[in-house]
């Protein structure tokens, strides 16, 4: 295995430049891979968190009182769809605000407690009961207006397909593309060096001695460029996760889990594992003759 | 040692080599020598399993290596020693590590790569010159490090094409010497060559080719 790692390495260090046009190719690849599926957990979180905090939140007009509240209150815990209900009074709405907005202190002076409504936050067992829920709030006449996150839902999902199929696509292209730049260097290698395969043969090397290091540096590729690619894109995440946080309000993704980014470089080695080990297979196969 | 059984070989229509029926015992310095294309490197090329016979039986020990798997072939060439005309040594490689490699493909440690290069390289007088890469080496150091690569692994066959064939006639002398060296260790050396100079002075046995066929074999021959 040593003598392996050690042909390996003399190959690598001898043709320089294609070691590094197939690593630069694996990084590419692992990269759009690792953010697309970086992505593609980011948005299915997201998503998880509208459909499981199913809520419609009913404003009231100016004037509305406590027992125009109750009212509805009671009327609403009548029906079997709804969960949970929570008032919020225009100073709970403005210890809210405060509280978001503690940082800046031109929003903090601008708004008072009158200027927001009080509000009732109705949750419900399914999000598809939202819609029955908001029709029956909206014929409410102390009811200003009605704000339903299934739009958001739509959207989250929408946008939530569209990485996935956009991210599978260039992925599954770049592992093809990767996959095909691996055999082409692997085998301009191979032709590079048959002169010494011809006399390794008659020298008595088995034909795994001679193999051996074109297959391991093909996964060398894979993996070099995977863990290359996961430094840059948990780098990248670590640096925009306060911008990112602030973005994202209370949908609870950053600071992204480690356990998450370490699933993310296993399943990247297994990939690169795969790759570099099917093309410089394949170009053993099809350029070595032993 | 070596046993031919009728061997024959065609390329397409051309028989390259004809019904051989040859034996060669241990410790024996044969030369093989006939015009070109007489079949003297297919004869070579046939006993390290590059090529098979279209028919007969070729016995090296006590195995029939037409007869070997695959697999097996590997341990057949370690068993074996070449040296060729042109040298075949790689650019990229120092006389250590050309000499090296053989060790290398049979998996010996480092320590023993170390101990027997050296030993090797200093038989064959080019130690000093270890650290040097083909293009700074003259014909008969190249050939010399060929030699020593071919040894190192102490085969039991030394099958040498042509060696001294891009050589001037002295430095062809030292490589011959150094053969003559190699066998007096017991190694049994087969060499093609169209030299009569060193065949006729060195009176070993010669095994005369003509289009494919055996038609002198001589204990202390001469080539006319």
């Amino acid at each position: 295995m040593s003598r392996t790692v050690e042909f390996t390495k003399r190959n690598l260090r001898r043709t320089p430049f294609q070691a590094l046009a197939a690593l630069m190719i694996m990084f590419l690849t692992f990269l759009a891979l690792q953010i697309f599926v970086i992505l593609a957990a980011g948005s299915q979180a997201s998503l998880r968190y509208f459909e499981n905090k199913p809520q419609v939140i009913a404003f009231f007009k100016e004037g509305t009182t406590s027992q125009d509240v109750s009212a509805i209150e009671n009327a609403l815990k009548q029906e079997i769809r709804v969960t949970n209900t929570k008032f919020v009074s225009k100073d709970m709405a403005l210890q809210i605000y405060r509280e978001k907005n503690k940082n800046d202190p031109t929003l903090l002076e601008l708004v008072t407690a009158n200027i927001l409504p009080a509000s009732l936050e109705i949750s419900t067992q399914n999000p598809q009961d939202l819609q029955g829920i908001a029709e029956i709030l909206k014929k409410e006449p102390v009811v200003s207006e009605v704000i339903v996150p299934e739009d958001v839902v739509a959207t989250l999902t929408s946008v939530t397909r569209i990485i996935r199929v956009v991210g599978g696509a260039t992925v599954g292209f770049l592992m093809v593309f990767a996959t095909l730049v691996i055999i082409m260097i692997i085998g301009f290698k191979i032709r590079l060096k048959r002169n010494e395969i011809e006399i390794m043969r008659l020298l008595g090397a088995s034909p795994s001695f001679i193999r051996n290091p074109f297959i391991l540096e093909g996964l060398f590729y894979g993996i070099a460029g995977a863990t290359l690619a996961w430094i840059l894109s948990y780098g990248l995440l670590w640096y925009f996760t306060p911008f990112l946080q602030g973005y994202l309000g209370e949908i609870k993704l950053l600071p992204v889990n480690p356990l998450f980014m370490l699933a993310l470089l296993g399943s990247s080695f297994i990939v690169a594992l795969f790759v570099g080990g099917l093309g410089s297979f394949a170009a053993v196969r099809r350029y070595l003759k032993i | 040692m070596i046993h031919f059984d009728c061997v024959s070989k065609k390329f397409g229509s051309t028989l390259a080599l004809d019904t051989i029926s040859l034996e060669i015992k241990q410790g024996e310095f044969v030369f093989i020598v006939g015009p070109s294309g007489a079949g003297k490197s297919t004869l070579l090329r046939i006993l390290t399993r590059e090529l098979l016979p279209t028919s007969g039986k070729i016995m090296v020990g006590k195995v029939d290596i037409t007869k070997i798997p695959d697999r097996d072939i590997p341990n057949l060439r370690r068993k074996i020693g070449v040296v060729f005309q042109d040298f075949k040594l790689l650019d990229d490689r120092t006389v250590f590590e050309q000499v090296a490699l053989t060790l290398e493909v049979q998996g010996k440690s480092d320590e023993e790569i170390q101990k027997s290069v050296e030993h090797t390289l200093k038989l064959v007088e080019i130690w000093d010159r270890r650290n040097l890469f083909p293009k700074q080496l003259s014909g008969g150091e190249a050939q010399r490090t060929a030699i020593a690569r071919a040894v190192v692994g102490k085969p039991d066959i030394v099958l040498a094409d042509e060696p001294t064939g891009d050589l001037d006639p002295k430095t062809a002398w030292g490589v011959i010497q150094l053969l003559n060296e190699i066998n007096s260790w017991g190694t049994t050396i087969v060499m093609a060559t169209h030299n009569q100079e060193i065949v006729n002075t060195l009176k070993r046995r010669v095994v005369v080719l003509k289009q494919g066929k055996i038609i002198k074999d001589s204990k202390e021959g001469k080539y006319e």
